[in-house]
């Protein structure tokens, strides 16, 4: 597409049914402690 | 829904369900703003006119652009629909299991800071020091509820944590011969002010904390107007140089620096660049949350000024990245490929269901910014959560309850925020706490903004004739 470039980024969707595992840190353990999910690591490797 | 944005020469359309980033030029940006709400023919010659000196613009050229929208449309990369509701309603409510524990370890401090929410540590109550015992039910009881999860998180908090440092150590031993058990894996972090960090601390914590975070406010006179021993003193000079031994023993990974900028600091990017220029790559700087009318209270004034400063903290770690010297800042750090799943997204940090803070006597509490308030404790490490209408509440509680999210373009990146947050700004944990909303999505356009800059720096450096 000439004017508009698409960033790969993970399909919402998809992960209806790849998603949900619950083994990522939670994420106010990672750092802030305030104001707390968009920075946090997927640990699912099938996704 | 879509979210438009131009920040910093980039032209950026977010589709808010699919989660999808295109970066477009202004005839594609134009058009996409009016795609769902002007005809066909409107759109053109809108465009024809607003273009007319640029002969490049053609009516050809428009229709080209608008089958390319239409094609992401189908695709569901543009204009997608929220299936996610659904979702919302069931995830926590499917199964209680708890996955992490923030220990209150020392209900106490060898600092007095006058900003701190758990009121120099002692959580508007007495001091306290949690026994190994207790400590020792509390890993128990997270591995007897945790179910499936195999990885789990206990978070060594306080007060000051070092203060009670012998049973952080016997704790952590416990934890490591349970997990092997019990085939789980233990994920140990640890906050502390720095005071006590030793050399014996940093050995132990280099082998067995997957992170620490070390408490700095910034430039010696931000840190030091707020964080003081208790005979007034400040206390940069003492723990800037632990710090830098603990990092440079860390390897310089797997820690965060987290500072708090209030009222007094909204020039906080120089905060931050302060830590960057000593050496410390790992950042994170957050928003002073207090009680209104607080003179430390962030204003709406203080609004215009901390936007540029977000911006410009973007723009300096582009600099910084290209010079080779770059640093993390813990809020612009988006994967986009690798991220959080949808149930994440919808569902937040998970406090009040599988995320407990213990106080020092086995007492359970929705997060640490809870503890102390009696009518928010959900029962204790002996006999469970009892409370199950307040873990209802919080399992209620998401992007898709509050009423202030929906139609907010940024909900699946902060999950509804923070509900001690909304509690503290609104008496609700379903409020919403406005000012923090205004800073999050602020700092998530310009974190995708980052994202875009350094993967167009990154195509230029394999193919620099290709541009």
């Amino acid at each position: 597409m000439k004017r508009i470039r698409t960033i790969e980024t993970r399909d919402l969707n998809k992960s209806v049914k790849t998603g949900g595992c619950g083994e990522c840190q939670t994420s106010c353990q990672s750092a802030c402690k305030t104001s707390c999910v968009a920075n946090q690591a997927c640990e699912n490797k099938n996704k | 829904m879509i979210h438009q944005y131009k920040l910093n020469g980039y032209n950026i359309v977010l589709d808010v369900f699919s989660g999808s980033i295109h970066i477009v030029d202004d005839v594609a940006y134009d058009l996409i703003a009016g795609y769902e709400t002007q005809s066909r023919e409107m759109l053109i010659t809108q465009t024809l006119e607003k273009y007319a000196e640029n002969s490049a613009i053609t009516r050809d050229e428009i229709e080209e652009c608008l089958a390319d929208i239409e094609t992401l449309k189908n695709e569901g990369k543009l204009f997608s629909e929220d299936a996610f509701a659904g979702i919302a309603k069931v995830y926590r409510k499917r199964n209680f299991a708890i996955k992490a524990l923030c220990l209150h370890v020392a209900h106490t401090c060898n600092l007095n800071c006058s900003y701190c929410f758990a009121s120099q540590g002692k959580y508007h109550g007495e001091r306290a020091i949690m026994s190994y015992e207790v400590g020792r039910r509390a890993i128990d009881f997270l591995i007897e509820n945790s179910a499936g999860h195999h990885n789990l998180d206990i978070d060594f908090f306080g007060g000051e944590p070092l203060m009670n440092w012998e049973v952080v150590k016997q704790l952590v031993a416990y934890g490591r011969e349970q997990e092997k058990l019990h085939d789980k894996r233990i994920r140990f972090t640890l906050t502390t002010n720095g005071v006590l960090l030793d050399d014996e601390v940093t050995e132990f914590c280099n082998r067995e904390m997957y992170n620490v975070v070390l408490s700095l406010d910034g430039r010696q006179d931000v840190h030091d107007r707020f964080r003081r021993d208790y005979a007034g003193n400040g206390s940069y000079q003492k723990v800037i140089e632990n710090f830098r031994r603990f990092v440079a023993g860390r390897g310089n990974r797997s820690y965060y620096m987290r500072g708090t900028y209030t009222h007094y600091n909204t020039d906080f990017l120089q905060d931050i660049l302060h830590m960057a220029n000593l050496g410390f790559t790992e950042l994170s700087m957050e928003p002073v949350v207090c009680a209104p009318g607080d003179p430390c209270e962030l204003t709406q004034q203080d609004l215009p000024v901390l936007f540029r400063q977000y911006e410009e903290l973007a723009c300096e770690m582009i600099r910084r990245e290209k010079e080779g010297r770059g640093f993390t800042f813990y809020h612009y750090m988006l994967d986009l490929t690798e991220g959080p799943c949808i149930y994440k997204r919808v569902s937040g940090c998970g406090s009040g269901t599988e995320y407990l803070a213990v106080t020092p006597w086995g007492d359970l509490y929705p997060c640490h910014q809870f503890v102390g308030d009696e009518d928010y404790k959900m029962g204790d490490i002996y006999t469970g959560v009892t409370n199950t209408a307040l873990r209802e509440k919080f399992a209620s509680t998401n992007a898709y309850t509050r009423p202030g999210c929906e139609t907010c373009w940024a909900k699946l990146y902060c999950a509804g925020g923070c509900a001690a947050n909304a509690y503290h700004a609104t008496g609700d944990i379903q409020g919403v706490y406005e000012y923090g909303c205004e800073l999050f999505r602020k700092r998530i356009e310009c974190a995708i903004m980052l994202k875009i800059a350094l993967m167009e720096e990154k195509t230029e450096q394999k193919d620099p004739g290709n541009n």
